[in-house]
């Protein structure tokens, strides 16, 4: 068994990591600041090993929820914030993904980052982003998952924002954080509003092994009102809108891609933006306490998984396009959960975590070699980075969904489950179907587009000429980078089935993953599989021929679309909607600025104006201080006699 | 004379002002007086540490208490010299050892009447300790005017811009409210069966008390005025832009960190405590108040161009929540506890934020000789510590988890939330705007390509480091441990919201 010192030691070692770079090795050591990223590579290997035992404790365990006493941190009355651990399947598994996956990128960023000024900032953030992604998972009580959940935020704004001096990353640090805070706000509510229902829900309103347990258990009962439900489970899943780029608030992800590669595999595809899933993941009991919170969770969801597909049709940014798919992947665990899917939806977290890092990581890498992420001036890449080619080709047809790869056993899973759902599910599942056929085309697209054909110039041709370029060198790249590549596909190869098996494996019995999460495990729906598997094969190789060999012929079809294709584009001209016309003309050009000149106009402006009234009274008073003796001598001699009457006569 | 008490706070009242005499009189040379205003500051600093410590959480409710019963005794007049600290002043005395600490250091490079500015500086100090201190209605109020004299000579003197106009709003602001304020006092002392201006004893004596010399709404309301103006509650808010922008780096570090503090101070020590009814009354009215504060400030914060007006009115907006948080007390059980903990919380919260956020403003200006935001550009290449600073001070500001800043509002929702769920919703929505106003700041100053004229520009020096880290170190101690804070200002609270029971209970 693990003890509870383990389990702190696994977000207290890159919190380490994190002080130690930031005020001993980048103050004192900058001549050394290699050793930065060793010591987060040490620091993070360190949290993953402890993960694993943490992991493997639970499984010995049967699968049990194990929390540790409890800190008090802030109390004041009947407010009780107190910090403690909760460790259950969800987080022990979360926990692993998150190191795991950390950890890989660490290894491949000590390759990418090499010879960045900013290399020991670098991994002091990567560090605090490890550490606080694990506060966020082993949270026991909700103000304490909320704190950490804004530092996630914090790190991803840094470092989207770490090449500063860039206008754009400044811009989209910027964006990305308010957008989320604009969440965080829904979800700060439903907190207060937990705490305002503190006298009718049982136990600790703020524990939340208490809000997934026995607050369920009392709105059953009818003891709650299933409003609290409702409203708290509403506000939760605002913030993890903000969080997972789920559609209104999906606009910060694309331009999340400012940030160097790797945070891009870490952050903005494996761990944060999986953090909203993990939320409502986290809260599911409470979430299905309440038809219209898991209607609206279901509905997001689906219409996101195929929005945010549509909008990677036409992107030319690598980068950009894998974004989109990451919005419209977790738009799928979304739509899960809504429909009560709840262990294909950690499990479909569980496998895109892999691939996606796998895919951010290629990208990556295919820039390192072209100096650029725009598709239209890479190509031919295929010959020169084989490595890189075939691991990116591995997770992208995990991706797709292609038997059986990782991504095949668990988005199948969450289709089936729609398909045979009784609730709002049932409808909207065919979003998220259509969605899996764009998922194959824009995928397609991007695979043709960077490693078929011939090389189109990189970096030389390009426009944009990237912070990190360093121009093109056409060449695979280093081992340290590929290495990781190498691992990710491996897990995607056998990540899906080797976890969640639908035949027993021996050691390993069947549908261990569902069992491990404590819910029901799904035989496969075998005529929709085949279906689905064929139909999306041959999608694949029909994009692919379209692509490669019809490369003007889609060109051509783009044109004939092309108010569709603007649309698109123009990403349904929200960013406009947001930035433009609410944010700038409405707030900051027309309330603010209302505002402001009413501050100077007429609230100083009366005070002004009191000013002058004062002023001219004086002046009027004035006047009367002429200096004269004998006329002071007449005031007061009336004023005594004045006196002397009132006297008399009351 | 009938005097007891160890001197203790009588020395941290008045060590200060000692030096200030010792600096007029006696130092020599610039350099002497700074280094004795310094030696002054830091001595302070430890004094007020100490108050902090020694306060005993389970003792008596006031501790530490000087007391001349018979001070100005003019037939029933009685006035003492009575100080004292509790729970909810003693976090304010360590506030005010701190930010006038860094407030002095902030100071050496003032090379104009240099006697005369520390010796000011070191009065205000000793005002603001009294305030906190005092538990003498009459006291209170002399500490209270005592502290204008220095501030008018120091914004008017050695500030920038309209100085002597900003200078002279302040002074007339204020004063005007603590006429208001001498005549609801008088009210409260002529009131049959009070006569009295001992702080401990009035909540009490008003509680039994039918019959006022005036109706006790309009009483509470004369002094409640003064405490608006001095928080500042719109639209008494207008002299504080002024102020701040025209005064010098240390006075607003002052001005931000404690003296908008004896507003809200006031507001609890005496309308909560001494008109709990009244005040639940016009909670509505405070709330309302706070989310104007909160939305209108932030509004009008966004537009500024200079960067130090741009923090004035962001402290308008912060201070909105300190009446968000004492607007609690209309609630039921416990909520009035939690809200006013919030509120006193974010005094102490807001003092550290702003205060390090105006320090970090005037060394900007120092080394960039501009404010105009919109001039500025990629500095944090060339200042990454004050890069660093300004990130986590703003990062506070907008109430960062892990900051001080996050702790207090947090506090000051979940009282008021249960109470006024709207009103407080509105201004938890001030989290978003200020993430919108302090982001676009740090883009607009730090983040963005270099700005070739600011080629030679210099980071911080060490000296100018230590206050800033000490500030730091106060907003990330209460972030990750607010314990140590919020617990013996709950503990101040309880004895506010708990009445006469306790209120009675002096130690020497």
């Amino acid at each position: 068994m693990i003890s509870e010192l383990w389990v702190w030691l696994i977000l207290l070692l890159p919190l380490g990591s994190f002080a130690l770079i930031g005020l001993i090795i980048r103050p004192f050591l900058a001549r050394h600041s290699k050793l930065a990223g060793q010591v987060t590579v040490g620091a993070i290997g360190a949290s993953f090993l402890l993960s694993l035992w943490a992991l493997g404790s639970t499984i010995a365990d049967g699968a049990r929820a194990e929390t540790w006493s409890s800190y008090k941190w802030l109390s004041v009355g009947n407010l009780e914030i107190d910090v403690g651990i909760l460790l259950d399947p969800l987080t022990a598994l979360m926990l692993v993904v998150v190191t795991g996956v950390s950890l890989l990128v660490q290894i491949y960023s000590t390759g990418y980052m090499k010879g960045d000024p900013g290399y020991a900032r670098y991994f002091a953030f990567m560090s605090l982003f490890t550490g606080s992604m694990a506060g966020l998972v082993i949270a026991s009580n909700i103000v304490q998952l909320y704190i950490f959940w804004e530092l996630v935020g914090l790190c991803s704004f840094l470092l989207i924002g770490f090449w500063y001096e860039r206008p754009a990353a400044a811009a989209a640090a910027k964006k990305a954080f308010i957008i989320t805070r604009l969440g965080d706000f829904g979800f700060l509510l439903a907190i207060l509003y937990l705490f305002l229902n503190a006298d009718s829900i049982p136990g600790n309103p703020l524990d939340i092994s208490n809000l997934t347990n026995q607050l369920p258990l009392a709105i059953g009962a009818g003891t709650v009102a299933a409003s609290v439900a409702t409203w708290a489970g509403l506000g939760i899943f605002a913030g993890a809108v903000g969080k997972s780029g789920q559609f209104p608030l999906h606009t910060w992800l694309p331009d999340a891609m400012e940030g160097p590669t790797p945070v891009s595999a870490l952050i903005h595809a494996a761990t944060m933006v999986a953090a909203g899933v993990f939320l409502v993941a986290r809260f599911f009991d409470l979430f299905a306490s309440s038809e219209v919170v898991m209607s609206t969770v279901a509905a997001v969801g689906g219409f996101t998984a195929l929005f945010a597909a549509t909008m990677g049709l036409v992107n030319n940014d690598i980068k950009r396009v894998l974004a989109y798919s990451t919005v419209s992947q977790l738009g799928y665990m979304m739509f899960a959960l809504g429909i009560g899917a709840y262990g294909p939806a950690v499990f479909h977290l569980f496998t895109h975590a892999f691939f996606k890092a796998l895919l951010f990581l290629g990208a990556g890498s295919v820039s390192h070699a072209s100096g650029t992420f725009d598709m239209r001036y890479m190509g031919g890449l295929r010959k020169v980075m084989p490595w890189t080619y075939h691991t990116f080709l591995l997770g992208a047809l995990s991706l797709c969904g292609i038997f059986p790869l990782a991504g095949f056993w668990s988005k199948d899973e969450i289709l089936a489950h729609g398909l045979s759902s009784a609730s709002i599910g049932q409808v909207v599942v065919w979003l998220p179907i259509v969605a899996a056929a764009l998922t194959i085309l824009y995928t397609v697209r991007a695979i043709s587009m960077t490693f078929e054909g011939e090389f189109r110039g990189g970096a030389d041709a390009a426009e944009d000429a990237q912070p990190h370029g360093g121009g093109v060198h056409l060449a695979e790249s280093p081992p340290v980078m590929v290495a990781p590549l190498v691992i990710l596909a491996a897990a995607t190869i056998l990540g899906g089935w080797l976890i969640n098996p639908t035949t027993g494996l021996g050691v390993i019995e069947k549908h261990w993953l569902a069992h491990f999460l404590n819910t029901k495990g799904a035989d496969v729906n075998l005529p929709l599989a085949v279906i689905s598997t064929v139909l999306s094969a041959a999608l694949f190789l029909a994009a692919h021929h379209l692509f490669t060999k019809r490369a003007a012929t889609a060109r051509r079809l783009s044109e004939r679309l092309s108010p569709a294709h603007m649309l698109l584009s123009r990403k349904y001209y929200l960013d406009h909607l947001y930035e433009d016309v609410v944010t700038v003309r409405g707030f900051y050009g027309g309330a603010a600025r209302l505002l402001d000149w009413a501050d100077k106009a007429v609230v100083d402006g009366v005070v002004r104006m009191i000013d002058r009234f004062g002023r001219n009274i004086g002046r009027a008073i004035a006047l009367l201080q002429t200096g004269q003796l004998q006329g002071y001598g007449v005031a007061i001699s009336v004023g005594v006699l004045a006196m002397v009457g009132i006297y008399l006569f009351f | 004379m009938d005097s007891t008490g160890s001197g203790l706070l009588s020395a941290v009242v008045f060590l200060p002002l000692a030096a200030a005499a010792i600096i007029v009189l006696a130092a020599r040379g610039d350099r002497a007086v700074r280094q004795l205003a310094g030696l002054a500051a830091l001595a302070e600093l430890a004094l007020s540490g100490f108050v902090f410590i020694r306060y005993d959480r389970s003792g008596d409710r006031y501790q530490m208490v000087d007391r001349v019963t018979d001070w100005i005794p003019i037939e029933t007049f009685q006035v003492q010299y009575f100080l004292g600290v509790d729970g909810l002043s003693a976090p304010l005395v360590l506030l005010t050892g701190i930010l006038g600490m860094a407030a002095v250091f902030a100071s050496w490079g003032i090379k104009h009447r240099v006697r005369e500015y520390f010796a000011w500086l070191l009065v205000l100090q000793t005002a603001v300790m009294g305030v906190f201190t005092s538990l003498d209605l009459i006291l209170f109020f002399l500490m209270w005017e005592l502290e204008l004299i220095p501030m008018f000579f120091l914004i008017a003197v050695w500030g920038t811009g309209r100085r002597e106009y900003s200078a002279m709003k302040f002074l007339v602001f204020t004063f005007l409210g603590s006429a208001f304020m001498l005549v609801g006092i008088l009210a409260l002392f002529f009131t049959e069966g009070i006569n009295t201006f001992d702080m401990t004893e009035l909540p009490a004596a008003i509680r039994a008390t039918t019959d006022f010399a005036a109706p006790i709404g309009l009483i509470f309301t004369l002094l409640f005025i003064a405490f608006a103006v001095k928080l500042p509650v719109w639209p008494f808010h207008t002299w504080l832009p002024d102020a701040h922008t025209d005064a010098p780096t240390a006075v607003s570090v002052l001005l931000a960190g404690v003296l908008l503090k004896m507003g809200g101070y006031g507001m609890i020590r005496i309308s909560v405590e001494m008109f709990p009814d009244v005040i639940r009354d016009a909670a509505w009215l405070l709330v309302t108040a706070g989310v104007v504060n909160v939305l209108y400030g932030a509004a009008v914060t966004i537009r500024q161009t200079d960067l130090k007006r741009l923090i004035a009115f962001s402290s308008v907006s912060h201070m909105g929540y300190v009446l968000v948080g004492i607007s609690a007390v209309a609630g039921a059980g416990a909520l009035p506890a939690v809200g006013l903990t919030g509120a006193a919380m974010q005094m102490f919260t807001h003092g550290t934020i702003t205060g390090l956020l105006f320090l970090l403003v005037g060394l900007v200006y120092d080394k960039v000789h501009t404010r105009y935001i919109p001039d500025m550009g990629g500095l944090a290449g060339r200042m990454p510590v004050l890069a660093v600073a300004f990130l986590i001070a703003g990062l506070a500001s907008l109430g960062l988890p892990g900051t001080s800043g996050f702790v207090s509002e947090i506090l000051v929702f979940m009282g008021a939330f249960p109470v006024w769920g709207w009103g407080t919703a509105l201004a938890a929505f001030g989290i978003v705007i200020t993430a919108g106003y302090i982001l676009w700041l740090l883009q607009r100053t730090f983040f963005g390509p270099r700005i070739e004229r600011f080629g030679n520009v210099r980071d911080a020096t060490p000296l100018e480091m230590a206050p800033m880290a000490v500030l730091i170190a106060a907003i990330l101690a209460v972030g990750v441990y607010p314990s140590f804070i919020s617990d013996v200002f709950r503990d101040g609270i309880a004895n506010v919201i708990g009445g006469a029971a306790s209120a009675a209970a002096v130690a020497p």
